[in-house]
C-alpha cells in the first residue's frame, strides 16, 4: 500500500526536482559569481546601485501593471457578459481558442498587421488618415501584450462568476440594492478570488516579457526579461543575468503573497 | 375590514412552451399568515418570485396596495424574501448581513446599530452579531436570514421553504417562532411549502396548488374538513377516499350501504367521492359498526395504532385507533354523519363555495 503510494510521487517529485528546485538553486548559485568566475556579491551591488537596472525594474513593473490593468478592465465585463449568454461555453471557447496557437506565431501575425504597408496601415490610408508608425510603439506593445494575456484573465473571473449563486444577487436586489450596489457590494467581493488569480496569471508573466518587447515594442521598452536575455546570450555575463532572475523570482513571490487568498479567520468562502 | 395588499389578476407564466401558472387569481390581505401549499413543481415558488420581482408574469396584473407593480424592479418593492438557501453573504458577518439593507440607504450608523440589534433580538440571536456566517449553525443562519429580511420593515415577508433544510425538531420549533413573529410584527407573511403539516400549523389561510393552479383557498380547518377534490383530500392529511353516489340531499351511498351525511346540493344519483379521515373512524363490534371490515395490517405508531383493512365491497380503509385489534379479525367500523365529506367530480372552487352556502344557510335555520 505504502509502496504503491510512493510510486505516484515519482513523476511529481522528478518534475519538481528537475524543473523547479534545480533551476532556482542554480540561478541563486550563479548570481554570486562575477563574469570571471569569482565568488562575489558585486552583482547585487551593481543591481542596486545602477540607475539602469532600477529603471528597467521600474519599467517592467510599470508595464506589467499597465497590461494587467487594461486586461482586467476588459476581462471583467467580458466574463460577466459571457455568463449571461445562452451558449456561454461556446463563446468562452472562442476566447480561449487563440491560446492554443503558438505565441511567436501570433506575434509575427501582428507584425504583418501593424508594419508599414501592413493591413492596418492600408486601411488608415484608405479612410484618409494616412500611414502611421504603428509598430515599435508603446501603444502597440501594450495592445499585443494585452491581447495575448486576456484569456488568462477572463478564465478565472468567468469561473468565479459562474460559481456565484444567483440567489446572492436576488437577495441583494430584494433587500433594496440597485444594480450598481449589487455589483460593488456583493458580486465583485464574492468574485474577488477569481480576479486575484487572474491578476497573478497576467502580472507575473508580464514582468518578464521580452519577445514582444523586442518584436512589437522594438526594444523601446526594455524590461528585466530583455536584460536577462541579453546577459545570457550577448554579454555572456551569466552571473548578472542570474541576479536579475533572482530579483524577478522575489518580485513574483511578493505578487503571489499580495494577491494570495488571505486566510483571515472565518472569511474563507463557506462550503456549499 | 382588513385591506388587500397584494392581488393577482389572471396571472399566467410561461417558460417557453410550458405554462407553469395557468391563470392565478387571489387576494392577499394585510397582516395575515398565508401559505402556498403544493407538491414541487406546482408553481408556488414562481408565484413568490413574481411577487418579489425576480421574474415577470407573462400575462396578467400584479397589484400591490392598489397599484400595478409588474414593472417595478425588485429593489423598489416593499417586499423582502427569506430564501430557501438563506443567501446570506459569506463575505460579511452576521451584523453586516443584517445591516446590509440599511447601509444601502442613508441611515445613520447609530440607527443602523439599534435596528440591527433589535432585529437580532427579535429572532433570539442577541450576542451573535460578530460571528461569521460559516461559524453558526443552519438554524441560526435561518434566523439571520429572517432578521435581515425584517430589518427593512417590509409590508410583506416572503418565505421560500425556509424550514426545509432544518431537522425535524428545529423545524417544529421554528414553526412556533415564525407564527409568533408574524403576530408580533403584524405584517403579511407568504410562506411557501410542500409540507402540509407546516401549512396547517401556521397559516391563517392556505392556498392549495397543483399544476399551476390554485385548487382551494381557505383556513386550515376548512381545507382539512372540507377538501374540494380528491387531490386536496389526499394531499392534506391522510384520507380514506371511496367512490359512491348521492341518493338524495343528506343521503349518500357507498360500500354497499346508504348513510346519512351533511352534504347536499348534488343531482340525485350523481357519482361522488366520499372522504373520511382515519381519525374519525372507530373500531367497534360488527353489530355496532356502520361497516364491517377485515383487518389486514396493524402498525403501532406510539400514540395510536394504524390499522388497515377492507370491507365486503373491496374498499380499503385506514383507521387510527387507540385500541388494538387482531390482524384477520372481522370488526365493525363506526362513523357519524358529520365525519363523512362528499366531493363532486370537477367542481370549481366557486361552485363549491356557492353550493356550501345554499345548504349551510338552511342548516342553521333548522
Amino acid at each position: 500500500m505504502k509502496q504503491g503510494k510512493l510510486f505516484y510521487y515519482i513523476p511529481y517529485g522528478l518534475w519538481i526536482a528537475l524543473f523547479v528546485i534545480a533551476p532556482v538553486v542554480l540561478i541563486v548559485y550563479q548570481s554570486f559569481f562575477n563574469i570571471a568566475g569569482h565568488f562575489t556579491l558585486s552583482n547585487y551591488a551593481t543591481y542596486f546601485h545602477s540607475g539602469v537596472y532600477l529603471k528597467m525594474t521600474f519599467n517592467s513593473v510599470w508595464y506589467a501593471f499597465l497590461i494587467t490593468a487594461i486586461t482586467l478592465l476588459i476581462s471583467y465585463p467580458t466574463a460577466y457578459l459571457l455568463n449571461q449568454l445562452k451558449h456561454k461555453q461556446l463563446w468562452l471557447l472562442l476566447i480561449i481558442l487563440p491560446t492554443w496557437i503558438n505565441l511567436l506565431l501570433k506575434t509575427y501575425a501582428f507584425i504583418g498587421l501593424l508594419s508599414r504597408s501592413g493591413s492596418v496601415d492600408s486601411f488608415l490610408t484608405f479612410i484618409g488618415i494616412g500611414p502611421k508608425q504603428l509598430l515599435f510603439t508603446d501603444a502597440s506593445f501594450l495592445f499585443v501584450a494585452t491581447y495575448i494575456e486576456i484569456p488568462f484573465m477572463i478564465l478565472p473571473i468567468y469561473n468565479a462568476i459562474a460559481e456565484l449563486s444567483p440567489s446572492y444577487v436576488n437577495a441583494s436586489r430584494d433587500l433594496g440594492a440597485s444594480g450598481w450596489q449589487t455589483f460593488s457590494r456583493v458580486i465583485f467581493p464574492l468574485t474577488l478570488d477569481g480576479v486575484k488569480s487572474g491578476v497573478q496569471s497576467v502580472f507575473i508573466p508580464s514582468l518578464s516579457l521580452f519577445m514582444i518587447t523586442r518584436l512589437i515594442g522594438g526594444n523601446r521598452v526594455i524590461t528585466l526579461g530583455t536584460a536577462i536575455e541579453q546577459h545570457f546570450l550577448v554579454t555572456q555575463n551569466w552571473g548578472m543575468g542570474s541576479t536579475i532572475g533572482v530579483i524577478l523570482i522575489v518580485a513574483m513571490v511578493i505578487t503571489m503573497l499580495l494577491t494570495g487568498e488571505r486566510k483571515e479567520k472565518g472569511r474563507t468562502r463557506h462550503a456549499k | 375590514m382588513t385591506k388587500t395588499i397584494i392581488e393577482f389578476k389572471d396571472i399566467v407564466k410561461r417558460y417557453g412552451e410550458t405554462e407553469v401558472l395557468k391563470g392565478i387569481n387571489f387576494q392577499i390581505e394585510q397582516g395575515k399568515f398565508y401559505t402556498l401549499l403544493g407538491p414541487s413543481g406546482c408553481g408556488k415558488t414562481t408565484i413568490l418570485r413574481i411577487i418579489a420581482g425576480f421574474t415577470d408574469a407573462s400575462e396578467g396584473d400584479v397589484m400591490f396596495d392598489g397599484k400595478r407593480i409588474n414593472n417595478v424592479p425588485a429593489n423598489k418593492r416593499k417586499v423582502n424574501t427569506v430564501f430557501q438557501d438563506y443567501a446570506l453573504f459569506p463575505h460579511m458577518n452576521v451584523f453586516d448581513n443584517v445591516a446590509f439593507p440599511l447601509t444601502l440607504r442613508k441611515v445613520s450608523k447609530k440607527d443602523i446599530r439599534t435596528r440591527v440589534l433589535d432585529a437580532l433580538k427579535m429572532v433570539q440571536l442577541s450576542g451573535y452579531e460578530d460571528r461569521e456566517i460559516n461559524e453558526i449553525s443552519g438554524g441560526q443562519q435561518q434566523r439571520v436570514a429572517i432578521a435581515r429580511a425584517i430589518v427593512n420593515e417590509p409590508d410583506v415577508l416572503l418565505l421560500d421553504e425556509p424550514l426545509s433544510a432544518l431537522d425535524m425538531k428545529l423545524r417544529k420549533e421554528m414553526q412556533y417562532e415564525l407564527r409568533a413573529l408574524q403576530q408580533r410584527l403584524g405584517i403579511t407573511f407568504i410562506f411557501v411549502t410542500h409540507d402540509q403539516e407546516e401549512a396547517l400549523a401556521m397559516s391563517d389561510e392556505i392556498f392549495v396548488m397543483n399544476a399551476g393552479q390554485v385548487l382551494q383557498t381557505g383556513s386550515p380547518v376548512d381545507i382539512y374538513d372540507e377538501p374540494i377534490n380528491h387531490f386536496v383530500a389526499d394531499f392534506i392529511g391522510e384520507s380514506n377516499i371511496v367512490r359512491g353516489h348521492m341518493v338524495a340531499d343528506y343521503l349518500v351511498s357507498f360500500a354497499g350501504h346508504e348513510f346519512k351525511c351533511v352534504d347536499a346540493g348534488m343531482r340525485p344519483n350523481e357519482p361522488v367521492e366520499v372522504v373520511i379521515r382515519p381519525e374519525d373512524l372507530d373500531i367497534t363490534t360488527v353489530d355496532k359498526g356502520s361497516l364491517t371490515m377485515t383487518v389486514d395490517t396493524q402498525l403501532f405508531r406510539g400514540v395510536f395504532f394504524e390499522i388497515t383493512g377492507h370491507d365486503d365491497t373491496g374498499n380499503s380503509w385506514r383507521i387510527r385507533s387507540i385500541h388494538r385489534t387482531e390482524v384477520g379479525a372481522q370488526v365493525g367500523v363506526f362513523f357519524d354523519p358529520e365525519d363523512i365529506h362528499v366531493m363532486r367530480f370537477n367542481e370549481s372552487e366557486e361552485d363549491f363555495d356557492a353550493r356550501l352556502e345554499t345548504y349551510e344557510g338552511e342548516e342553521s335555520d333548522r
